[in-house]
């Protein structure tokens, strides 16, 4: 019984948080990597650029609301993200239009299109700050909870309650749907495949007649259903504020490098390897240990690893050890 | 004469802007402004050491920055005895413990052969010595975290004037930029922005976090100064015969003799406050202007030839027999360095230091705004970028209030767009900050002042 209730106790502490956190990250990391991977640039309005998405997603939220509309038990937001996602491809491609285009051209290097993207990362910022405004926003409704951490220890009869929050589940769930979709894009048809072409050897394949801007075209789509879906499922899971999703930036950029950037699987796996490290060195370990071991063993101390105060900083680290040891990430992605 | 015009122009132009917010604003807000200008040009010009000189790109200014202010508290501070007594040996332990993991695993890098055993070994080392840090050192820091947790509860400083930390928060950054160089410096540019980035990020982390050092975020606050305060000089009998001669013609104009004395007080008042501003900004521009010079005949010397060449083209460089390497560690720290001092003459100008405040778009984005609108490579250009950006950054909001009344001047206040547009006033300068980058970065791709070559 001891042996279920520190598995429960796991599974409600580490394992589904960390795996929905991981999704979040996971998303945005294969954004930062797609963009790194074809239009070759580290993009530092990434965080911004998710803000923007999810600020239209919960304009639209509100409209609908206000309509009266709602999918009952699931919240209103799903049915705005798509409306959301279309906001954040024109915001996109207007930016690449008016700014990233010209650099792009001009065949500047890497350096100054990063250079760049901060200008657009101040813009993005300052315009989501107008609209919305910078505080903390909720947007959020319909049920809560698919298992109520009460309802699971009467139901089993452990000591140890599982609740599951709908957000996490579905934020697995559209993950799941959306990296399938992704990867079957990128692996299965024609303009997916050319866009790996452009992203292996530019010149190749422009030789081989692919058209590179219908190519960027993709590229800014893709990005922006990511950007826009990843933001949203973050604010539903915690909450909408400018700043945390600017902050959002480093551990996406940090999955995106661990996982071998330029590489979508390897940046997707990466937001997971991020998520888990950071919750499986920040979790206070005494109540597991308290189950599992015998009575006379029990620990002092709270058996913390790191403080939760370091959590960033863990993942962080990890990524400074990944690029001492093996600069191209854990899945080979591009050669530094 | 002649080939400086742009430089002296765009100078005279920023000093009359500065001019025009004291006549029309308040000199207070003047000075202030001045004084943070004065030392974002420090920053601006450690980080354009890096970048203008070298092309080394920093992302890890905030980190630098923090570490200077931390600087600040450690040297100013009186030393808290009684927290020494309770768990000084511990520290002083845990200290001593670094020192050995740290000579163990150089005898390990120099005497082995890098092989998988190595590194693992390595690791193996760094994981069993943080943990043991810790356990060891976790009782001392529990009982300095609670010698009197709402005033101290930290270790203190060594309460030597503040002036020092300058100096020592050159050295704290220089010592931070080493490591960071020896880590990172062989990657690619883009890999070393977001790499400095995070490591600033686990910098500002530590400061916030470790509380027996640096109070983290319950802040130190009534840090000494280097200048008189306010209150002192009110009461001092030359300021305000000082301040009644400055303002003669303006107080013989009032009959009355009470209305007189009032007034006084009153003038006494603002100019105390001017007057610690004014020395502030007389010790920072000692400091500039010593940089200045330093940096002035650096880019000047061989040592400065190199660098550029270095930095045009690195092979080239190499192959004529220049250490790469070695020099952009130096020149990385150097940088660095100079932020550090830039950190501990903010938290000296403050007389607080808040580690929540670090945050990069302040700290690091914003300086590098400053570097890329003045004009990487020109120390001239540096300094001016940090005055114009800090100049904009702090008048933003009534400019954007002024243009907004005026475009809306037709529509009622109680239209809902302008009330939110006026509420939203505060934002419109990282719109200003954005569209200046792009714009400059778009058209004059040299900034303001572009970097220029003589031959001498």
């Amino acid at each position: 019984m001891d042996f279920l209730n520190a598995i429960i106790l796991l599974l409600n502490y580490i394992f589904i948080p960390a795996l929905t956190y991981g999704s979040q990250l996971a998303l945005g990391a294969i954004f930062v990597t797609l963009i790194y991977g074809i239009l070759r640039f580290a993009n530092f309005a990434t965080g911004d650029m998710m803000s923007f998405g999810t600020m239209a997603t919960i304009l639209f939220t509100w409209y609908f609301q206000s309509l009266g509309v709602s999918l009952g038990v699931l919240p209103t937001a799903l049915l705005a993200i798509p409306f959301g996602i279309i906001f954040m491809i024109l915001y996109m491609l207007l930016i690449d239009k008016f700014v990233f285009k010209y650099y792009r051209y001009q065949k500047s290097p890497p350096v100054q299109f990063a250079m760049v993207s901060i200008g657009v990362m101040f813009v993005t910022q300052a315009v989501v700050r107008i609209i919305i405004g910078p505080s903390d926003r909720r947007f959020f409704d319909g049920e809560k909870f698919i298992i109520k951490a009460r309802e699971f220890k009467e139901m089993t009869g452990l000591n140890e309650g599982l609740a599951l929050k709908s957000t996490q589940v579905i934020t697995i769930f559209v993950t799941i749907v959306l990296v399938s979709l992704l990867f079957w894009f990128l692996n299965r048809t024609k303009t997916g495949k050319s866009m790996k072409a452009y992203s292996d050897n530019e010149d190749l394949a422009l030789l081989s007649g692919i058209d590179p801007k219908k190519i960027v075209l993709v590229t800014w789509v893709i990005a922006g259903i990511l950007a826009t879906i990843g933001g949203a499922l973050y604010g539903l899971d915690k909450s909408f504020k400018p700043f945390t999703y600017f902050n959002n930036m480093l551990p996406i950029f940090a999955a995106a490098i661990v996982g071998g950037i330029g590489n979508p699987f390897g940046a997707f796996l990466g937001g997971y390897v991020i998520a888990f490290s950071e919750i499986l060195l920040t979790y206070a370990y005494k109540k597991f240990f308290i189950y599992v071991l015998p009575e006379s063993m029990e620990p002092e101390g709270l058996v913390q690893l790191l403080s939760t105060d370091y959590k960033f900083a863990v993942s962080f680290s990890i990524l400074v050890i990944v690029l001492l040891y093996r600069p191209s990430g854990i899945f080979k992605g591009k050669v530094l | 004469m002649r080939k400086n015009l742009n430089v002296i122009a765009a100078y005279s132009i920023m000093m009359v802007l500065i001019l025009m917010v004291g006549i029309f604003q308040s000199w207070n807000i003047a000075l202030s402004i001045f004084n943070l200008c004065l030392i974002s040009a420090v920053m601006t010009m450690g980080a354009n050491i890096q970048w203008g000189y070298a092309g080394l790109i920093n992302f890890g200014i905030m980190g630098y920055t923090a570490l200077g202010g931390l600087a600040a508290v450690l040297i100013s501070v009186d030393p808290v005895q009684e927290a020494w007594r309770a768990g000084g040996f511990d520290i002083l332990m845990a200290l001593w413990l670094i020192v050995v993991m740290v000579l163990v695993i150089r005898f390990i890098l120099k005497r082995f052969e890098k092989s998988k055993i190595r590194t693992y070994s390595i690791a193996a080392i760094i994981i069993s010595g943080i943990l043991l840090i810790r356990f060891s050192a976790e009782p001392g820091i529990e009982a300095i975290e609670a010698v009197d947790p709402a005033k101290t509860g930290f270790l203190g400083g060594f309460g030597l004037p503040i002036v020092f930390s300058w100096i020592v928060g050159a050295l704290f950054a220089g010592g931070l930029a080493f490591i960071v160089g020896k880590v990172a410096l062989g990657l690619r540019a883009d890999y070393l922005a977001i790499a400095t980035l995070l490591i600033s990020e686990i910098v500002i982390a530590i400061i916030k976090h470790e509380d027996w050092l640096t109070r983290g975020v319950k802040n130190v606050i009534g840090l000494k100064r280097p200048a008189p305060y306010e209150v002192d000089l009110q009461t001092t009998d030359w300021f305000i015969r000082l301040v009644e001669k400055f303002n003669s013609g303006k107080l013989s104009v009032i009959e009355n003799l009470a209305d007189r004395q009032a007034a006084l007080n009153q003038l006494v008042i603002e100019g105390s406050s001017v007057f610690v501003k004014l020395c502030y900004s007389g010790l920072f521009l000692v400091v500039v202007i010593i940089l200045l010079i330093l940096t002035q005949k650096a880019l000047y010397s061989p040592w400065g030839r190199m660098m550029r060449a270095i930095r045009d083209n690195e092979e080239a460089a190499n192959a004529m027999g220049k250490n790469v390497v070695k020099q952009h560690l130096l020149i990385f720290i150097l940088g660095s360095a100079i932020v550090g001092i830039a950190g501990a003459m903010l938290v000296t100008q403050d007389g607080l230091f808040t580690p929540g405040s670090y945050r990069p778009m302040r700290y690091t984005f914003l300086i590098w705004v400053m570097v890329i609108v003045g004009g990487s490579g020109n120390n001239f250009g540096a300094i001016l970028g940090g005055f114009v950006v800090w100049f904009l950054w702090i008048e933003a909001a009534p400019i954007s209030l002024f243009l907004i009344n005026f475009f809306t001047a037709g529509i009622p206040e109680t239209n809902a767009l302008k009330a939110h547009l006026i509420e939203s006033v505060p934002y419109f300068r990282f719109l200003l900050m954005g569209l200046g980058l792009l714009f400059i970065m778009r058209y004059r791709p040299k900034g303001i002042l572009p970097e220029k070559i003589e031959i001498k």
